[in-house]
C-alpha cells in the first residue's frame, strides 16, 4: 500500500535537531549523574533519527546500518555508565555531580 | 571508485593485528577463571609478550598493500590499510605492552584477567582507529576504545577517586561522542555517502551550502578535541588522569590519543580538504591555547599525575602544531605528528612506570615525595629523568626532534607565530620538569636508606622505554622516514 502522506525528510531532521538541542541542554543544566546519562541518550537517538530520515531520503540501507551500529553502542554505554553511577553511589549515596570534588587543583 | 568486490586474503591479512588481538583476549579471560590465584600474576607479563609478538607479526607477514586508493580500502572501503595506518598500530600495541607490564605489581586491580582484557579490547579499538575510512567504522572504533577506558578508569574498586574518574571521563566522554555522532550524520545526510573518501566529492558538488558543512564539521571537531584533549575540551583530563590507576592514566595519555590523531588527521584531509582555510586556522589558535594553558596550570601542581595530566594537554597542543602544518601538502606535518605521537608513547609510559614504582614505596603521589629517589634507587631517578628530558625537548632525548620537526613543519606551512609560541611553551615546561629531576637528585628524605625493589618487568618496562627515548633521540631517521611515508600517502 502507498503511504498517502510523505512527510519531508527537512521535518524529520527539524524534530532530531530540537532532540538534540533539548539532550544538550539536559547535560549542561541538570545536576543528577542519571538525567545528564539520560540527555546524552537523546542526544544519540537525535543522531539515529536523522541519520533514518536520511537513509529513506537517498534510498539507501546505510544509515539504517549506522543505526544498528549506534544502539548497540548505546546499550553498551548504558551498562558501563550505570555500573559507574552505582559505584558511586555506594560510596557517597549521592550521584548529584557538584558533590564530585575528590580532586582539585 | 571500485573497491566493493572484497578481497579476503587481502582484508583478512589488513585485520591479522585486531583478529589476533580478539583471540588473545579471549584466552586470557580463559587463563584467568583456570588458573589459580598464584599464577595469575603471571597473566600480564604473558599479555605483555603476546601484543609485542603481534606487533611483529604485523611488520614482519602483513605488509600494507602497494598502489592506489583504491587497492588499499579494504572490507568494502571499511578501512585503508596504509603505512599511517601500520606505524600507528605499531605503537598502540607498543603502548599497551608496556602497559600491561607496567601493571604487574599495582595493587587493588581485583581480577586481572578483566584488566587486561580491557586493555586488549581498547588496543583493538585503537587500532582500527588508525584504520577507519568509513563513518561507521570510525564511530565504532571510537566507541570501542572509550566504553574500555570508562571502565577501566573506574576499575578500582571501592576506591572514590577512581570511580569519581571512571564516571567524570564516562558523562564527558559519552557527551562529546554524541555531539560528534549528529555531526557524521549531517554528513551523510549532506552525501548519502559514509566512506570518507567519497564524501568529499558530494560535498564539493554544490549542491550543499558552506554553513551546513561547516556546522558539522564543527561538531566533529569536538568529539575530535575532546578526545586528545585540546582547549576548549580538556577540562575532563586532570580529574580523570589522577583518578584512574596510573597505567591506564598512561595508556589513556599515550594510546587513546595517539589513534585519535591517526583518525583526525586522515579525517580532516580526506573530508574537508576544500575547507581547510576555516579548520587549519580553529586548529591554530587551538594548538596555541592548548600549549600555553596546559604549560601555565602545570606549573602549580604538587602532584606528579596531576602535573603529567597537564604537561599531556600541552604536549597534544605541539602535537596539533603538526596537524595545522598539514596545509604545507609536503606530508612533513603529518611525519611530525606522527614522529612526535611515536616517541610520545614511550616517553609517558616510562615517566607512568616510575610514578607506579614511586608511589608504591612512599604511599603518596606527591611530588615532593620523590625527594632523596636519586639515592634509594639511582636507575629509577634515571629512568624518570630521561622520559622528562624528552618532554623538555632536550637533545639527546627523543622530544628534541620530536619538538624541532613540528616548529620546523609550522614554519613550512607560514605559521612562523604558532612555532615562536611553541618555543616559549618548550622554555617555559622546562621549568617544571626539571623541577622533578631536582627534588629527586638534589632534595633529602628520611627514607634515603631504604631501596626500592624494582621487579623484572618494570625493568624490562623502563628499559624498553628509556633506551627507545634515547635511540631516536640520536637516529631518528628511520622512524622519521617511515613517518613520512605515511604522511605523504595521505596525500593524493
Amino acid at each position: 500500500m502507498e503511504p498517502t502522506v510523505f512527510v519531508p525528510t527537512d521535518l524529520y531532521v527539524m524534530l532530531s535537531a530540537v532532540m538534540f538541542v533539548m539532550g544538550a541542554m539536559g547535560v549542561l543544566l541538570r545536576r543528577n549523574a542519571i538525567i545528564i546519562f539520560m540527555s546524552v541518550e537523546l542526544m544519540l537517538n537525535s543522531a539515529n533519527l536523522a541519520l533514518v530520515a536520511f537513509a529513506r531520503q537517498w534510498g539507501q540501507v546505510d544509515g539504517q546500518v549506522f543505526v544498528f551500529f549506534v544502539m548497540t553502542v548505546a546499550a553498551a554505554e548504558v551498562a558501563v555508565g550505570l555500573a559507574l553511577i552505582v559505584a558511586i553511589f555506594r560510596a557517597r549515596k549521592s550521584i548529584n555531580i557538584d558533590e564530585m570534588h575528590e580532586m582539585k587543583g | 571508485m571500485d573497491f566493493q568486490t572484497v578481497d579476503w586474503a587481502a582484508s583478512l591479512l589488513a585485520i591479522l593485528p585486531e583478529i589476533l588481538l580478539t583471540i588473545l583476549a579471549v584466552v586470557v579471560l580463559a587463563l584467568d577463571a583456570i588458573w589459580p590465584e598464584s599464577r595469575r600474576r603471571k597473566l600480564g607479563v604473558i599479555t605483555a609478550l603476546a601484543l609485542f609478538g603481534i606487533a611483529l607479526i604485523m611488520l614482519i607477514f602483513s605488509a600494507p598493500p602497494e598502489g592506489e586508493l583504491a587497492d588499499q580500502l579494504l572490507l568494502g572501503g571499511m578501512i585503508r590499510y596504509d603505512i599511517l595506518t601500520q606505524i600507528f598500530r605499531t605503537m598502540v600495541l607498543i603502548a599497551s605492552a608496556l602497559t600491561c607490564l607496567i601493571s604487574v605489581d599495582f595493587a587493588r586491580l581485583g581480577r586481572r584477567g578483566e584488566y587486561y582484557a580491557l586493555i586488549i579490547i581498547a588496543t583493538i579499538g585503537a587500532s582500527l582507529m588508525s584504520a577507519s575510512a568509513d563513518l561507521i567504522m570510525a564511530f565504532v572504533a571510537l566507541e570501542t576504545t572509550s566504553i574500555s577506558l570508562y571502565m577501566l578508569a573506574g576499575f578500582l574498586r571501592g576506591d572514590e577517586r577512581s570511580a569519581e574518574s571512571g564516571l567524570k571521563y564516562f558523562l564527558f566522554g559519552a557527551f562529546a561522542s554524541a555531539i560528534m555522532l549528529y555531526g557524521l550524520s549531517l554528513l551523510y545526510g549532506f552525501t548519502g555517502q559514509t566512506n570518507i573518501y567519497l564524501l568529499a566529492e558530494g560535498l564539493t558538488s554544490g549542491r550543499i551550502g558552506d554553513l551546513p558543512v561547516l556546522v558539522a564539521m564543527i561538531m566533529i571537531a569536538v568529539g575530535f578535541g575532546f578526545k586528545v584533549s585540546v582547549v576548549p575540551f580538556h577540562f575532563w583530563t586532570p580529574d580523570v588522569y589522577e583518578g584512574a590507576p596510573t597505567p591506564i592514566t598512561a595508556y589513556i595519555s599515550v594510546a587513546s590519543k595517539a589513534a585519535s590523531f591517526a583518525l583526525l588527521m586522515r579525517f580532516f584531509m580526506a573530508v574537508f580538504p576544500s575547507y581547510d582555510a576555516v579548520w587549519v586556522q580553529m586548529l591554530a589558535v587551538s594548538s596555541a591555547l592548548t600549549m600555553t594553558l596546559g604549560n601555565v596550570l602545570a606549573l602549580a601542581q604538587k602532584n606528579i599525575k596531576r602535573m603529567l595530566a597537564y604537561s599531556s594537554i600541552a604536549q597534544a597542543g605541539y602535537a596539533l602544531m603538526g596537524v595545522v602544518a598539514i596545509s604545507a601538502q609536503n606530508g612533513a606535518g603529518m611525519a611530525a605528528v606522527t614522529f612526535y605521537m611515536f616517541m610520545y608513547t614511550l616517553t609517558n609510559l616510562g615517566a607512568f612506570g616510575v610514578v607506579v614504582l614511586t608511589s608504591r614505596a612512599t604511599g603518596s603521589e606527591a611530588i615532593a615525595d620523590m625527594a632523596g629517589l636519586s639515592r634509594r634507587s639511582p636507575a629509577l631517578a634515571l629512568a624518570m629523568t630521561v622520559p622528562l628530558l624528552s618532554l623538555g625537548g632536550i637533545p639527546p632525548a627523543a622530544g628534541f626532534f620530536g619538538k624541532f620537526f613540528l616548529f620546523n613543519a609550522a614554519v613550512d606551512a607560514n605559521f612562523v607565530w604558532l612555532a615562536l609560541v611553541g618555543v616559549i611553551n618548550a622554555i617555559v615546561a622546562l621549568y617544571y620538569y626539571l623541577m622533578v629531576v631536582k627534588v629527586m637528585y638534589v632534595d633529602r628524605s628520611a627514607d634515603e636508606e631504604k631501596p626500592i625493589a624494582i621487579s623484572a618487568s618494570y625493568r624490562w618496562a623502563l628499559a624498553l622505554s628509556a633506551f627507545g627515548i634515547l635511540f631516536l633521540g640520536v637516529i631518528a631517521s628511520p622512524v622519521y622516514n617511515w613517518a613520512l611515508e605515511a604522511g605523504r600517502g595521505l596525500l593524493f
